[in-house]
């Protein structure tokens, strides 16, 4: 039988009681280096990573207090105080979905805090950045954490919020400014779909707690006013995870410093989204209803546009973005496909937290040692230059691909035949995704690390300090075995069963050899080959060449961009523009002439005043007659 | 009878304002001023006789104060002027318009 959703018990005291000081270091971190400002300078960047590593440990020992119960107590609310009186309370929820998360967030985020001790180490405003990283931490925590729709809103604003303060950290650069605020901006219509889904759960159901909704809701309702809610929560979703049709920010996003990019993209941010479908999935997108189609067709559709985008950018950082779009795209088409797919996603989820994390810290540590150039046609032949960032990053590349028996591979594979099972469409839409993904990452490692050299005349590549390769070998580490042990047994499936659901009976057996699993190995195989015959065998261009019109429909990102503006951002030119107009010729029109109007007829008026005594005493007499004459003339009647 | 007085009240009164608003000279404007006055005094004498009580009377006494008082401010107005500007027109003192 099916097997629900487990209760979720009242929880105090241990490390789960006091699971408050996971979101409570961060945030006291953030605060401390930004209230104290320049005095903190010399050792706010170690007070970040302690603050981050402190929460690392609450996590951990949170984790090891949850398995210590039995599976069906997996689920440990915790109260901490009164938030809205009458409406929720702000409490948090431990369970196994939200503790994979926070070791992820915390793990990986831990190390990207160390790696950027290096990394940002010339960088006058390196306190700065270590408190926008910890407000990043803090925020994402409690986004996760929380047992109510209103506290994970509180933590979804507060990503928005660091998030932009982190791709605009080099505010000085037009560029940078522009794209925060375009991911500021973009995210905001995320965040209304969310929004609205809030306002319209609270009218529907009464309550915004998730253990209050699993009381009144029956598992597998299907109606208008649930499709409603779910369809809303995807806009949410989309927004926050870069999906179609709201990727747009993702790209721009890497203005950012590269370990931003990598905290956005593996740790935090981006997986809020997916967070969301997840851990609403067992109330708006059960099986088989059509807000889990739409999550399912929106994930098959962004995963195949991230992997083409990919496909054509030069810019390393900005192919490993398209990269990232495509693998949430694998991770909501996963999250579209109920609990089965709930393991899988969450488990692509940790997996590409950990590659995706070392790729783009190795991709900055290979900007590190250039100057800062990121343009892959100016890379080349750095292998011998920087051997610690070859191999991991090329660990982090055999992952992403699907090579066998590394992380991506099981977790990949697994959503592929899961959706081939139960979306056929969608699921070789997927398969075909990880062919193009073969071919871009494979573009990217030649272009980056094979081939002639290319680099600028002052270019000195060299290997990066230590402070940022460690973080690189732990994050290989996770990229190498993590996959396999989370998913060979259905280790996760099983862990998350109290927390999405699912069937203890039908735990998903790993099939080495799937027709699915071959032929997605074959297509990638065919992606790698292709791309070594374009970029490994012969010699690439430093200069970008014209290329025909799908190169220029993928290096212009799919025309998304030239979409929202002609569709959103001109007809909304257009409208302030009218309104301007309006307010310019109408408003002020009318209030200038008013007050034109009573100027001059005054300016015409004082001439009246003449000074002339003789010309007043006239006007006096005349007056006077005429009072005489009407007292005569009422006094007559 | 009483109409008489009126009718010299009246004319006295005419004669007055006509002086008031077409002499330039501020001291012929002004005794036009103090014959507008007795013009009224006139009237509110005659009324008495008439009516047969004092009110008027008293009345007309009020007036001659006033303008007694104000023969006394009025002439050092004008003796000022004429002593700044050399002329006692009240045209030429027409500083305080617009």
């Amino acid at each position: 039988m099916e097997s629900q959703v487990a209760e979720i018990v009242q929880h105090t005291g241990g490390a789960i009681g006091n699971a408050w000081l996971m979101i409570a270091f961060p945030l006291v971190g953030a605060f401390i280096l930004l209230v104290f400002n320049r005095f903190t300078n010399r050792w706010g960047h170690l007070l970040g990573v302690a603050m981050s590593l402190a929460s690392f440990v609450v996590a951990v020992l949170a984790f090891f207090e949850l398995i210590g119960f039995g599976e069906e107590e997996r689920r440990r609310a915790v109260h901490l105080y009164e938030f809205i009186p009458g409406m929720v309370d702000m409490g948090l929820l431990i369970d196994p979905l939200s503790i994979c998360f926070a070791l992820l967030i915390t793990g990986v985020g831990s190390l990207i805090h160390i790696y950027s001790i290096g990394y940002m180490a010339h960088d006058e405003h390196r306190r700065r950045f270590f408190s926008y990283l910890n407000l990043f931490v803090a925020a994402m925590l409690l986004l996760v954490l929380a047992d109510n729709y209103v506290g994970l809103f509180i933590g979804w604003e507060g990503v928005g919020l660091a998030s932009y303060l982190l791709i605009g950290f080099w505010q000085f650069k037009p560029s940078a400014a522009t794209a925060a605020k375009k991911a500021f901006v973009v995210n905001r219509v995320g965040d209304l779909g969310l929004l609205v889904g809030m306002f319209v759960i609270w009218t529907t159901f009464g309550t915004l707690t998730f253990q209050g909704l699993a009381e009144k809701i029956t598992p597998g309702t299907q109606n208008g006013t649930m499709l409603a809610i779910g369809l809303l929560l995807l806009l949410g979703a989309c927004g926050k995870s870069a999906q179609l049709p709201l990727q747009s920010w993702l790209l721009d996003a890497m203005e950012g410093p590269t370990p931003v990019s990598a905290l956005i993209h593996a740790a935090t941010m981006v997986t809020a989204g997916v967070y969301l479908v997840v851990r609403s999935g067992a109330f708006f997108f059960p099986e088989g209803s059509g807000a889990a189609l739409a999550v399912a067709i929106v994930g098959a559709v962004t995963l195949l546009a991230g992997a083409i985008i990919g496909c054509a950018k030069d810019d390393i950082k900005k192919g490993l973005a398209g990269s990232t779009m495509s693998q949430i795209g694998y991770m909501m088409l996963g999250a579209g496909l109920g609990p089965a797919g709930y393991a899988f996603a969450i488990g692509h989820l940790i997996t590409h937290g950990f590659f995706k994390a070392d790729m783009f810290l190795g991709a900055g540590s290979v900007m590190h040692g250039m100057n800062d150039e990121v343009d892959m046609r100016k890379y080349g032949a750095l292998r011998k230059a920087m051997p610690i960032t070859y191999v991991t990053f090329m660990i982090g590349y055999l992952a992403i691909i699907g090579f066998p028996l590394l992380s991506g591979y099981f977790t990949k594979d697994g959503i592929i035949e899961t959706a081939v099972h139960h979306q056929p469409i969608l699921g070789w839409l997927a398969v075909i995704g990880a062919g193009v993904t073969g071919f871009y990452m494979s573009r990217m490692i030649f272009m980056t690390f094979f081939g002639e050299k290319r680099w600028a005349d002052d270019a000195h590549p060299h290997e990066s300090p230590l402070v940022m390769t460690v973080p690189l070998m732990i994050l290989s580490l996770g990229a190498i075995g993590l996959g396999g042990w989370l998913v060979l047994g259905g280790t996760l499936y099983k862990f998350l069963i109290p927390a999405v659901g699912g069937n203890i009976n039908e735990v998903p057996h790993f099939d080495f050899f799937s027709t699915p699993g071959l032929v997605t190995l074959a297509l990638v195989a065919v992606g790698v080959v292709f791309a070594w015959m374009r970029y490994g065998r012969v010699a690439v261009p430093s200069v970008q060449p014209r290329g025909n019109f799908l190169t220029t429909f993928a290096r212009r990102d799919l025309y998304g961009d030239a979409l929202n503006e002609s569709l959103f951002m001109r007809p909304g030119q257009w409208l302030t523009r009218l309104a301007v107009f309006f307010d310019n010729r109408g408003i002020d029109g009318v209030v200038n002439g008013l007050a034109a109007g009573i100027g001059g007829s005054s300016g015409r008026l004082r001439r009246i005043q003449t000074g002339f005594a003789r010309s007043y005493a006239l006007s006096i007499l005349i007056g006077a007659a005429l009072l005489t004459g009407a007292l005569l003339f009422v006094g007559n009647i | 009878m009483t109409t008489h007085y009126l009718v010299l009240s009246g004319l006295l009164f005419a004669i007055g304002a006509m002086g008031v608003l077409i002499r330039r000279n501020a001291i012929v404007v002004f005794m036009c001023v103090e014959l507008m006055l007795n013009a009224c005094n006139l009237a509110f004498v005659t009324f008495s006789r008439q009516v047969g009580n004092l009110e008027g009377q008293i009345i007309a006494f009020f007036v001659m104060v006033v303008a007694a008082a104000e023969v006394v401010v009025g002439l050092a107005i004008i003796v000022t002027i004429f002593r700044t500007r050399r002329s006692a027109s009240v045209d030429d003192a027409n500083l305080l318009k617009y």
